[in-house]
Protein backbone atom coordinates (compact mmCIF):
# COMPACT_ATOMS: atom_id res chain seq x y z
CA UNK A 1 0.00 0.00 0.00
CA UNK A 2 1.43 3.21 -1.33
CA UNK A 3 0.62 6.74 -0.18
CA UNK A 4 0.65 9.76 -2.14
CA UNK A 5 1.63 13.86 -1.84
CA UNK A 6 -0.46 16.91 -2.13
CA UNK A 7 0.74 20.03 -2.35
CA UNK A 8 -0.93 23.10 -0.84
CA UNK A 9 -0.50 26.02 -1.56
CA UNK A 10 -1.68 29.32 0.74
CA UNK A 11 -2.96 31.84 -1.41
CA UNK A 12 -4.95 35.00 -0.72
CA UNK A 13 -8.09 35.23 -2.54
CA UNK A 14 -7.10 37.87 -4.92
CA UNK A 15 -7.30 37.89 -8.95
CA UNK A 16 -4.22 36.39 -10.40
CA UNK A 17 -3.26 33.69 -7.57
CA UNK A 18 -4.05 30.64 -9.15
CA UNK A 19 -2.45 31.92 -12.12
CA UNK A 20 0.90 32.26 -10.13
CA UNK A 21 0.92 28.85 -9.01
CA UNK A 22 0.36 27.23 -12.18
CA UNK A 23 2.69 29.28 -14.40
CA UNK A 24 5.39 28.24 -12.19
CA UNK A 25 4.13 24.22 -12.82
CA UNK A 26 3.65 24.90 -16.17
CA UNK A 27 7.11 26.56 -16.97
CA UNK A 28 8.95 23.46 -15.18
CA UNK A 29 6.47 21.18 -17.33
CA UNK A 30 5.04 19.46 -14.27
CA UNK A 31 1.78 17.86 -15.18
CA UNK A 32 -1.73 18.72 -12.56
CA UNK A 33 -3.99 15.86 -11.99
CA UNK A 34 -5.82 16.88 -9.36
CA UNK A 35 -6.62 19.99 -7.87
CA UNK A 36 -9.12 21.26 -5.52
CA UNK A 37 -9.70 25.17 -3.95
CA UNK A 38 -10.79 25.64 -0.49
CA UNK A 39 -11.62 29.44 0.54
CA UNK A 40 -13.10 31.02 3.65
CA UNK A 41 -13.74 34.86 4.39
CA UNK A 42 -10.20 36.61 2.59
CA UNK A 43 -7.86 33.62 1.96
CA UNK A 44 -7.78 30.10 1.14
CA UNK A 45 -5.68 27.08 0.49
CA UNK A 46 -4.87 25.57 -3.30
CA UNK A 47 -4.33 21.78 -3.64
CA UNK A 48 -2.71 19.79 -6.44
CA UNK A 49 -1.33 16.32 -7.33
CA UNK A 50 1.60 16.30 -9.69
CA UNK A 51 3.63 13.85 -11.43
CA UNK A 52 6.73 15.28 -9.59
CA UNK A 53 5.92 16.31 -6.24
CA UNK A 54 9.13 16.47 -4.50
CA UNK A 55 10.17 18.94 -7.62
CA UNK A 56 7.14 20.76 -7.30
CA UNK A 57 7.45 21.83 -3.88
CA UNK A 58 10.70 22.30 -4.20
CA UNK A 59 10.31 24.95 -6.64
CA UNK A 60 7.49 26.25 -5.35
CA UNK A 61 9.16 27.20 -1.95
CA UNK A 62 11.89 28.81 -3.75
CA UNK A 63 9.82 31.45 -5.24
CA UNK A 64 8.44 32.25 -2.20
CA UNK A 65 5.25 30.69 -2.04
CA UNK A 66 3.88 29.37 1.61
CA UNK A 67 4.09 25.62 0.89
CA UNK A 68 3.72 22.60 1.97
CA UNK A 69 3.74 18.84 1.27
CA UNK A 70 0.92 16.77 2.55
CA UNK A 71 0.05 13.09 2.50
CA UNK A 72 -2.64 11.35 1.25
CA UNK A 73 -4.42 8.45 0.33
CA UNK A 74 -5.89 7.92 -3.88
CA UNK A 75 -8.57 4.80 -3.69
CA UNK A 76 -9.71 4.01 -6.89
CA UNK A 77 -13.39 3.93 -7.42
CA UNK A 78 -16.02 2.86 -10.50
CA UNK A 79 -16.25 5.76 -13.02
CA UNK A 80 -20.31 5.07 -12.79
CA UNK A 81 -23.01 6.06 -10.67
CA UNK A 82 -22.09 4.99 -6.99
CA UNK A 83 -18.76 4.82 -7.85
CA UNK A 84 -17.50 7.12 -4.64
CA UNK A 85 -20.45 6.13 -2.20
CA UNK A 86 -18.89 2.80 -2.18
CA UNK A 87 -15.48 4.07 -1.57
CA UNK A 88 -16.88 6.83 1.08
CA UNK A 89 -18.62 4.35 2.76
CA UNK A 90 -16.22 2.09 3.86
CA UNK A 91 -14.24 5.20 4.97
CA UNK A 92 -16.73 5.80 7.24
CA UNK A 93 -17.70 2.59 8.57
CA UNK A 94 -13.28 2.94 9.41
CA UNK A 95 -14.11 6.11 11.37
CA UNK A 96 -12.17 8.01 8.71
CA UNK A 97 -12.98 11.59 9.03
CA UNK A 98 -11.75 13.34 5.00
CA UNK A 99 -9.91 16.36 5.80
CA UNK A 100 -9.59 17.27 2.35
CA UNK A 101 -10.43 15.59 -1.12
CA UNK A 102 -9.93 15.64 -4.69
CA UNK A 103 -10.17 13.49 -8.02
CA UNK A 104 -7.83 12.21 -9.90
CA UNK A 105 -10.24 10.98 -13.09
CA UNK A 106 -7.15 8.71 -15.16
CA UNK A 107 -6.42 7.15 -18.41
CA UNK A 108 -9.34 8.94 -19.63
CA UNK A 109 -12.41 7.81 -17.99
CA UNK A 110 -11.53 4.23 -17.63
CA UNK A 111 -10.71 4.73 -13.70
CA UNK A 112 -11.07 7.75 -11.28
CA UNK A 113 -9.40 7.87 -7.73
CA UNK A 114 -10.51 9.65 -4.94
CA UNK A 115 -7.73 11.31 -3.22
CA UNK A 116 -7.97 12.23 0.69
CA UNK A 117 -6.06 13.88 3.35
CA UNK A 118 -7.01 12.39 6.31
CA UNK A 119 -6.14 13.48 10.32
CA UNK A 120 -3.63 9.82 10.55
CA UNK A 121 -2.60 8.52 7.30
CA UNK A 122 -0.84 5.77 8.52
CA UNK A 123 -3.38 4.67 10.80
CA UNK A 124 -6.14 5.35 7.87
CA UNK A 125 -4.28 3.05 5.33
CA UNK A 126 -3.80 0.23 8.21
CA UNK A 127 -7.28 0.13 9.18
CA UNK A 128 -8.14 0.43 4.91
CA UNK A 129 -5.72 -2.84 4.78
CA UNK A 130 -8.25 -5.36 4.32
CA UNK A 131 -11.20 -3.78 2.43
CA UNK A 132 -11.04 -4.96 -0.88
CA UNK A 133 -10.01 -1.72 -2.52
CA UNK A 134 -6.80 -0.31 -4.83
CA UNK A 135 -4.50 1.98 -4.24
CA UNK A 136 -3.11 4.51 -6.67
CA UNK A 137 0.69 4.13 -6.82
CA UNK A 138 2.98 6.98 -6.71
CA UNK A 139 4.40 5.18 -9.95
CA UNK A 140 1.11 5.30 -11.52
CA UNK A 141 0.62 9.61 -11.02
CA UNK A 142 2.57 10.50 -14.65
CA UNK B 1 30.46 46.36 36.01
CA UNK B 2 32.10 48.58 33.65
CA UNK B 3 31.96 52.06 33.95
CA UNK B 4 32.94 54.97 31.74
CA UNK B 5 32.68 58.09 34.39
CA UNK B 6 31.83 56.01 37.36
CA UNK B 7 31.66 58.91 39.24
CA UNK B 8 29.18 61.22 37.55
CA UNK B 9 26.91 57.68 36.63
CA UNK B 10 27.04 56.41 40.40
CA UNK B 11 26.90 59.91 41.91
CA UNK B 12 24.25 59.83 44.74
CA UNK B 13 21.17 61.30 44.40
CA UNK B 14 21.38 64.37 46.39
CA UNK B 15 24.73 65.47 45.11
CA UNK B 16 23.11 64.60 41.30
CA UNK B 17 19.86 67.09 41.92
CA UNK B 18 21.98 69.99 43.57
CA UNK B 19 24.42 69.52 40.40
CA UNK B 20 21.06 69.57 38.24
CA UNK B 21 19.85 72.31 40.07
CA UNK B 22 23.35 74.62 39.69
CA UNK B 23 23.09 73.77 35.82
CA UNK B 24 19.28 74.38 35.21
CA UNK B 25 20.12 77.59 36.92
CA UNK B 26 23.02 78.56 34.61
CA UNK B 27 20.77 77.57 31.64
CA UNK B 28 17.74 79.38 32.66
CA UNK B 29 19.81 82.47 32.84
CA UNK B 30 21.65 82.31 29.50
CA UNK B 31 18.27 81.56 27.57
CA UNK B 32 16.69 84.50 29.15
CA UNK B 33 19.63 87.19 28.82
CA UNK B 34 20.67 86.03 25.27
CA UNK B 35 17.43 83.98 23.25
CA UNK B 36 14.63 86.70 22.72
CA UNK B 37 11.83 84.31 22.06
CA UNK B 38 12.99 82.44 25.59
CA UNK B 39 12.29 86.21 27.15
CA UNK B 40 9.32 87.39 25.89
CA UNK B 41 7.91 83.78 26.65
CA UNK B 42 9.21 84.07 30.81
CA UNK B 43 7.73 87.60 30.45
CA UNK B 44 4.56 86.59 28.75
CA UNK B 45 4.55 83.80 31.92
CA UNK B 46 5.54 86.55 34.63
CA UNK B 47 8.57 84.54 35.61
CA UNK B 48 12.35 85.53 35.86
CA UNK B 49 14.85 82.55 36.24
CA UNK B 50 15.95 84.02 39.61
CA UNK B 51 12.29 82.76 40.92
CA UNK B 52 12.98 79.30 40.26
CA UNK B 53 14.50 78.10 43.82
CA UNK B 54 14.42 74.05 43.28
CA UNK B 55 14.25 71.70 40.79
CA UNK B 56 10.02 71.10 41.52
CA UNK B 57 9.68 74.76 40.63
CA UNK B 58 10.25 73.82 36.93
CA UNK B 59 6.77 73.39 36.42
CA UNK B 60 6.35 77.37 36.32
CA UNK B 61 7.87 77.49 33.35
CA UNK B 62 6.53 77.82 30.02
CA UNK B 63 6.85 74.30 27.87
CA UNK B 64 8.53 74.93 24.68
CA UNK B 65 7.24 72.78 21.47
CA UNK B 66 8.35 71.92 18.10
CA UNK B 67 6.68 74.87 16.85
CA UNK B 68 8.77 76.95 19.11
CA UNK B 69 11.73 75.62 16.81
CA UNK B 70 10.15 77.64 13.61
CA UNK B 71 9.95 81.09 15.36
CA UNK B 72 13.10 82.86 14.54
CA UNK B 73 13.82 80.07 12.46
CA UNK B 74 16.93 79.17 12.11
CA UNK B 75 19.05 80.81 14.39
CA UNK B 76 16.74 82.26 16.89
CA UNK B 77 17.27 79.82 19.92
CA UNK B 78 20.95 80.12 19.73
CA UNK B 79 22.95 81.51 22.82
CA UNK B 80 25.78 81.46 20.99
CA UNK B 81 26.85 83.31 17.70
CA UNK B 82 27.45 81.07 14.09
CA UNK B 83 31.09 81.47 14.64
CA UNK B 84 30.82 78.66 17.70
CA UNK B 85 28.56 76.19 15.92
CA UNK B 86 30.02 73.16 13.95
CA UNK B 87 27.28 71.06 12.90
CA UNK B 88 23.46 70.84 12.47
CA UNK B 89 21.29 68.38 12.62
CA UNK B 90 17.88 68.14 11.35
CA UNK B 91 15.00 66.30 12.11
CA UNK B 92 12.43 66.21 9.30
CA UNK B 93 9.19 68.19 10.73
CA UNK B 94 5.72 68.49 9.73
CA UNK B 95 5.66 71.84 8.70
CA UNK B 96 7.94 71.29 6.03
CA UNK B 97 10.85 72.83 7.28
CA UNK B 98 12.79 70.96 9.62
CA UNK B 99 13.64 71.08 13.07
CA UNK B 100 17.55 72.25 12.82
CA UNK B 101 19.75 71.66 15.72
CA UNK B 102 22.83 73.12 16.13
CA UNK B 103 26.01 71.92 17.45
CA UNK B 104 28.88 73.59 19.07
CA UNK B 105 32.39 71.84 19.63
CA UNK B 106 31.52 71.33 23.40
CA UNK B 107 27.84 69.63 22.80
CA UNK B 108 29.92 67.40 19.91
CA UNK B 109 32.22 66.31 22.32
CA UNK B 110 29.61 65.85 25.16
CA UNK B 111 27.29 64.08 23.18
CA UNK B 112 30.34 61.68 22.28
CA UNK B 113 30.65 61.40 25.81
CA UNK B 114 26.82 60.33 26.97
CA UNK B 115 27.50 57.84 24.01
CA UNK B 116 30.42 56.90 25.39
CA UNK B 117 28.88 55.80 28.74
CA UNK B 118 26.03 53.85 27.16
CA UNK B 119 28.25 51.68 25.03
CA UNK B 120 30.51 50.67 28.29
CA UNK B 121 27.60 49.99 29.96
CA UNK B 122 26.38 47.50 28.10
CA UNK B 123 30.30 45.61 27.86
CA UNK B 124 31.54 47.26 24.58
CA UNK B 125 34.99 48.68 24.63
CA UNK B 126 38.16 49.44 23.10
CA UNK B 127 39.28 46.37 20.32
CA UNK B 128 35.59 45.89 18.88
CA UNK B 129 34.09 46.74 15.86
CA UNK B 130 30.46 48.37 15.33
CA UNK B 131 28.82 48.28 12.06
CA UNK B 132 26.86 51.25 12.30
CA UNK B 133 23.70 50.73 9.86
CA UNK B 134 21.78 54.02 11.00
CA UNK B 135 21.56 56.52 7.84
CA UNK B 136 24.49 59.28 7.36
CA UNK B 137 23.56 62.57 6.83
CA UNK B 138 21.12 65.76 8.32
CA UNK B 139 19.81 62.62 10.87
CA UNK B 140 21.44 62.45 14.38
CA UNK B 141 21.44 58.56 14.94
CA UNK B 142 24.64 57.65 13.15
CA UNK B 143 26.61 60.75 13.37
CA UNK B 144 26.56 60.76 17.51
CA UNK B 145 27.27 56.69 17.42
CA UNK B 146 30.00 57.32 15.27
CA UNK B 147 31.71 60.22 17.55
CA UNK B 148 30.80 58.04 20.93
CA UNK B 149 32.09 54.63 19.69
CA UNK B 150 35.30 56.38 18.55
CA UNK B 151 35.80 57.96 21.66
CA UNK B 152 35.73 54.56 23.49
CA UNK B 153 38.56 52.97 21.33
CA UNK B 154 35.73 51.23 19.21
CA UNK B 155 36.37 50.41 15.47
CA UNK B 156 33.73 52.01 13.59
CA UNK B 157 32.27 50.78 10.19
CA UNK B 158 30.28 53.35 8.91
CA UNK B 159 28.04 51.07 6.83
CA UNK B 160 24.59 53.14 6.78
CA UNK B 161 21.50 51.73 6.09
CA UNK B 162 20.20 49.39 3.13
CA UNK B 163 22.34 47.09 0.67
CA UNK B 164 21.35 44.04 2.90
CA UNK B 165 24.17 41.66 1.01
CA UNK B 166 27.01 44.14 1.76
CA UNK B 167 26.16 44.57 5.22
CA UNK B 168 26.57 41.08 5.41
CA UNK B 169 29.51 40.69 3.68
CA UNK B 170 31.33 43.51 5.99
CA UNK B 171 30.09 41.61 8.86
CA UNK B 172 31.48 38.38 7.69
CA UNK B 173 34.66 40.02 6.42
CA UNK B 174 35.49 42.16 9.35
CA UNK B 175 33.90 40.08 12.51
CA UNK B 176 31.51 42.93 13.41
CA UNK B 177 30.84 42.47 17.01
CA UNK B 178 27.81 45.17 17.31
CA UNK B 179 25.54 46.61 15.43
CA UNK B 180 23.72 50.08 15.68
CA UNK B 181 20.07 49.55 13.65
CA UNK B 182 16.65 50.08 13.31
CA UNK B 183 14.48 47.42 14.46
CA UNK B 184 12.40 46.62 11.52
CA UNK B 185 16.24 46.85 9.80
CA UNK B 186 17.79 44.37 12.12
CA UNK B 187 15.05 42.24 11.41
CA UNK B 188 14.63 42.38 7.89
CA UNK B 189 18.65 41.54 7.95
CA UNK B 190 17.86 38.64 10.59
CA UNK B 191 15.91 36.84 8.26
CA UNK B 192 18.15 37.89 5.41
CA UNK B 193 20.71 35.82 7.35
CA UNK B 194 18.82 33.11 7.74
CA UNK B 195 17.42 32.58 4.25
CA UNK B 196 21.07 32.60 2.67
CA UNK B 197 21.29 29.71 5.22
CA UNK B 198 23.97 31.22 7.48
CA UNK B 199 24.16 29.97 11.14
CA UNK B 200 24.29 33.47 12.78
CA UNK B 201 26.57 32.00 15.93
CA UNK B 202 29.23 29.90 13.85
CA UNK B 203 29.28 32.72 10.85
CA UNK B 204 29.82 35.81 12.76
CA UNK B 205 31.16 37.81 15.60
CA UNK B 206 28.24 39.34 16.33
CA UNK B 207 27.51 40.37 20.08
CA UNK B 208 25.15 42.85 20.45
CA UNK B 209 23.01 45.24 18.41
CA UNK B 210 21.92 48.84 19.56
CA UNK B 211 18.00 49.53 18.26
CA UNK B 212 16.70 52.92 18.52
CA UNK B 213 14.86 55.34 16.37
CA UNK B 214 11.58 53.50 15.93
CA UNK B 215 9.45 51.94 18.20
CA UNK B 216 9.12 48.14 18.64
CA UNK B 217 8.24 45.93 21.30
CA UNK B 218 9.77 43.84 23.94
CA UNK B 219 8.33 40.27 21.68
CA UNK B 220 10.24 41.61 18.76
CA UNK B 221 13.58 42.63 21.02
CA UNK B 222 13.32 38.77 22.23
CA UNK B 223 12.74 37.54 18.25
CA UNK B 224 15.92 39.24 16.92
CA UNK B 225 18.12 38.28 20.51
CA UNK B 226 17.01 34.45 19.22
CA UNK B 227 17.23 34.81 15.35
CA UNK B 228 20.91 36.27 15.97
CA UNK B 229 22.11 34.82 18.99
CA UNK B 230 23.19 38.17 20.89
CA UNK B 231 21.72 40.49 23.20
CA UNK B 232 20.24 43.77 22.36
CA UNK B 233 19.81 47.17 24.12
CA UNK B 234 16.77 49.96 23.36
CA UNK B 235 18.34 53.30 22.74
CA UNK B 236 16.38 56.38 23.11
CA UNK B 237 16.93 59.94 21.91
CA UNK B 238 15.45 62.49 19.92
CA UNK B 239 17.31 65.27 17.07
CA UNK B 240 16.30 68.12 19.16
CA UNK B 241 18.21 66.25 22.47
CA UNK B 242 21.24 65.54 20.78
CA UNK B 243 20.22 61.98 19.00
CA UNK B 244 20.92 58.81 20.53
CA UNK B 245 22.38 58.55 23.84
CA UNK B 246 19.82 60.36 25.79
CA UNK B 247 18.45 57.19 27.32
CA UNK B 248 19.81 53.96 26.93
CA UNK B 249 19.58 49.94 28.57
CA UNK B 250 22.39 48.41 31.12
CA UNK B 251 22.57 44.78 30.81
CA UNK B 252 19.55 44.25 33.59
CA UNK B 253 17.41 45.34 30.09
CA UNK B 254 14.77 46.76 32.40
CA UNK B 255 14.47 50.31 31.60
CA UNK B 256 16.42 53.62 29.93
CA UNK B 257 18.81 54.65 32.44
CA UNK B 258 18.12 58.60 31.24
CA UNK B 259 21.45 60.53 32.23
CA UNK B 260 20.10 63.53 34.51
CA UNK B 261 23.50 64.95 34.98
CA UNK B 262 22.63 66.18 31.46
CA UNK B 263 18.94 66.20 31.11
CA UNK B 264 16.20 67.04 33.12
CA UNK B 265 13.09 64.68 32.72
CA UNK B 266 9.28 65.19 33.63
CA UNK B 267 6.33 63.10 32.83
CA UNK B 268 3.28 65.22 32.23
CA UNK B 269 -0.56 64.51 31.23
CA UNK B 270 -0.12 65.53 27.50
CA UNK B 271 -3.55 66.79 27.97
CA UNK B 272 -3.41 69.06 30.98
CA UNK B 273 0.35 69.78 30.80
CA UNK B 274 0.34 69.16 35.00
CA UNK B 275 2.66 66.19 36.09
CA UNK B 276 1.75 63.06 36.87
CA UNK B 277 2.55 61.01 39.85
CA UNK B 278 5.33 59.20 40.13
CA UNK B 279 5.45 55.72 37.54
CA UNK B 280 2.78 56.69 36.10
CA UNK B 281 2.59 57.22 31.98
CA UNK B 282 2.72 60.43 30.47
CA UNK B 283 4.23 62.17 27.99
CA UNK B 284 8.25 62.60 28.26
CA UNK B 285 9.63 66.73 28.99
CA UNK B 286 13.15 67.14 28.57
CA UNK B 287 14.94 70.26 29.47
CA UNK B 288 19.00 70.07 28.70
CA UNK B 289 21.03 70.83 31.34
CA UNK B 290 24.47 70.72 29.52
CA UNK B 291 24.16 72.20 26.20
CA UNK B 292 26.12 75.28 24.96
CA UNK B 293 24.80 76.31 21.60
CA UNK B 294 21.05 75.55 21.95
CA UNK B 295 19.46 74.47 25.17
CA UNK B 296 15.86 73.91 25.02
CA UNK B 297 13.84 74.42 28.32
CA UNK B 298 10.97 71.97 29.44
CA UNK B 299 11.31 69.85 25.73
CA UNK B 300 7.31 68.37 24.77
CA UNK B 301 9.03 65.39 23.56
CA UNK B 302 5.49 63.58 22.32
CA UNK B 303 6.77 60.09 23.41
CA UNK B 304 5.29 58.58 26.39
CA UNK B 305 6.55 56.66 28.95
CA UNK B 306 6.90 56.12 32.90
CA UNK B 307 9.62 56.70 35.37
CA UNK B 308 10.92 53.80 36.94
CA UNK B 309 11.77 55.47 40.14
CA UNK B 310 13.24 52.07 42.10
CA UNK B 311 17.02 52.09 42.05
CA UNK B 312 18.87 49.95 39.56
CA UNK B 313 20.87 46.58 40.17
CA UNK B 314 23.64 48.23 37.58
CA UNK B 315 24.64 50.56 40.83
CA UNK B 316 23.99 53.74 38.12
CA UNK B 317 21.73 56.50 39.87
CA UNK B 318 20.57 57.91 37.17
CA UNK B 319 16.79 56.97 36.96
CA UNK B 320 15.50 54.79 33.95
CA UNK B 321 11.85 55.40 31.61
CA UNK B 322 10.32 52.24 30.20
CA UNK B 323 10.85 51.99 26.39
CA UNK B 324 8.85 54.49 24.74
CA UNK B 325 5.18 53.26 24.68
CA UNK B 326 3.86 55.30 22.16
CA UNK B 327 3.96 58.31 20.64
CA UNK B 328 1.09 61.10 21.07
CA UNK B 329 1.06 61.00 17.50
CA UNK B 330 1.20 57.44 16.46
CA UNK B 331 -1.49 57.00 19.00
CA UNK B 332 -5.47 56.83 17.05
CA UNK B 333 -8.66 56.62 17.93
CA UNK B 334 -11.04 54.09 16.64
CA UNK B 335 -14.45 53.59 18.06
CA UNK B 336 -13.55 56.08 21.31
CA UNK B 337 -10.62 53.97 22.13
CA UNK B 338 -7.27 55.62 22.48
CA UNK B 339 -4.67 52.75 20.73
CA UNK B 340 -1.33 52.33 19.92
CA UNK B 341 0.69 50.44 17.46
CA UNK B 342 3.00 48.92 19.75
CA UNK B 343 0.21 47.34 21.69
CA UNK B 344 -1.04 45.68 18.33
CA UNK B 345 2.44 44.99 17.83
CA UNK B 346 3.40 43.26 20.97
CA UNK B 347 0.14 41.38 20.60
CA UNK B 348 0.80 39.84 16.81
CA UNK B 349 4.68 38.87 18.03
CA UNK B 350 3.47 36.41 20.93
CA UNK B 351 1.19 34.54 18.05
CA UNK B 352 2.65 31.12 16.86
CA UNK B 353 1.90 31.23 13.24
CA UNK B 354 2.37 35.03 12.40
CA UNK B 355 5.60 36.54 10.79
CA UNK B 356 7.44 39.61 11.47
CA UNK B 357 5.65 41.99 8.72
CA UNK B 358 1.91 43.65 9.79
CA UNK B 359 0.63 46.76 9.33
CA UNK B 360 -2.95 48.87 10.41
CA UNK B 361 -4.90 50.12 8.03
CA UNK B 362 -7.53 53.15 8.90
CA UNK B 363 -10.80 53.12 6.96
CA UNK B 364 -13.25 54.86 8.81
CA UNK B 365 -13.51 55.75 12.42
CA UNK B 366 -15.14 52.59 13.95
CA UNK B 367 -13.12 50.22 12.20
CA UNK B 368 -9.10 49.21 11.81
CA UNK B 369 -8.01 45.80 9.67
CA UNK B 370 -5.04 44.24 10.42
CA UNK B 371 -3.44 43.15 7.93
CA UNK B 372 -0.93 40.19 8.85
CA UNK B 373 1.63 38.27 7.60
CA UNK B 374 1.83 34.22 7.75
CA UNK B 375 4.89 32.08 8.93
CA UNK B 376 5.66 30.17 5.89
CA UNK B 377 7.35 27.32 8.09
CA UNK B 378 4.71 26.65 10.26
CA UNK B 379 2.03 26.38 7.68
CA UNK B 380 0.73 23.08 7.05
CA UNK B 381 -1.70 22.83 3.98
CA UNK B 382 -4.65 22.89 6.48
CA UNK B 383 -7.10 25.83 6.26
CA UNK B 384 -8.80 24.96 9.84
CA UNK B 385 -5.18 25.82 10.95
CA UNK B 386 -5.80 29.23 9.23
CA UNK B 387 -9.28 30.09 10.36
CA UNK B 388 -7.80 28.96 14.24
CA UNK B 389 -4.81 31.84 13.62
CA UNK B 390 -7.33 34.78 12.23
CA UNK B 391 -9.62 34.15 14.96
CA UNK B 392 -6.79 34.29 17.55
CA UNK B 393 -5.72 37.54 16.12
CA UNK B 394 -9.19 38.62 16.49
CA UNK B 395 -9.81 37.55 19.99
CA UNK B 396 -6.31 38.38 21.52
CA UNK B 397 -7.22 42.49 19.90
CA UNK B 398 -10.58 42.66 20.77
CA UNK B 399 -9.74 41.62 24.76
CA UNK B 400 -6.52 44.02 24.45
CA UNK B 401 -8.06 46.88 22.96
CA UNK B 402 -11.69 46.76 23.62
CA UNK B 403 -12.05 46.94 19.53
CA UNK B 404 -12.70 44.02 16.96
CA UNK B 405 -10.48 44.33 14.27
CA UNK B 406 -10.79 42.91 11.07
CA UNK B 407 -7.91 40.82 10.20
CA UNK B 408 -6.58 39.76 6.92
CA UNK B 409 -3.81 37.06 6.32
CA UNK B 410 -1.20 37.25 4.02
CA UNK B 411 1.17 35.79 1.83
CA UNK B 412 4.85 36.35 3.54
CA UNK B 413 6.54 38.93 1.62
CA UNK B 414 3.30 41.03 0.61
CA UNK B 415 3.45 44.10 2.36
CA UNK B 416 6.13 46.47 1.61
CA UNK B 417 9.76 45.46 3.39
CA UNK B 418 11.36 48.28 5.51
CA UNK B 419 15.03 49.14 5.19
CA UNK B 420 14.21 52.11 7.48
CA UNK B 421 11.35 52.75 9.65
CA UNK B 422 8.39 51.19 9.22
CA UNK B 423 5.53 52.86 8.08
CA UNK B 424 2.76 50.49 10.58
CA UNK B 425 -0.01 52.50 10.25
CA UNK B 426 -1.70 53.52 7.00
CA UNK B 427 -4.50 55.76 8.38
CA UNK B 428 -6.63 56.84 5.25
CA UNK B 429 -9.35 58.59 7.09
CA UNK B 430 -11.01 62.01 6.22
CA UNK B 431 -12.77 64.22 8.47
Amino acid sequence: MDKVYIISVFAENKPGRLERVTKVLAEANINILAFSITSTNGFGVIKFMVNRCQEAYKLLKEKGFTVSLNEAIGIEMKDQPGGLYEVVKILSSKGINIESASVYVAETRKKAYLIVEVEDTAKAMESLKEENLKFLKPQEIV
Amino acid sequence: MPFWNKEIETLERKKLRELQFERLQKTLRKVYQKVPHYKTKFNQAKIKPSDIKNLEDIYKLPFTTKEDLYVDYPFGLLTVSIDKLIRLHTSSGTTGKPKAIFFSKKDINNSAELIARCLVMTGAQRGEILQNSMTYGLFTGAFVMHYGAEKVGILVIPAGPGNTERQINLMRDFGTNMLHITPSYALYLASVIYDKGFDPKRDFKLKRAYLGAEPYSEETRRKIENMLGIDIYNCYGLTEMNGPGVGFECPYKSGLHIWEDNFLMEIINPETGEPVPEGEIGELVLTTLNREAMPLIRYRTRDLTRVIPEPCSCGRTHRRITRILGRSDDMFIVKGVNIFPQQIEQILMSIKGVAQNYQIVLESYDEMTIKVEIDRELFDGKIERLVKLKEEIIDKIRSATMVKPKVELLEPGTLPVSEGKAKRVIDNRTI
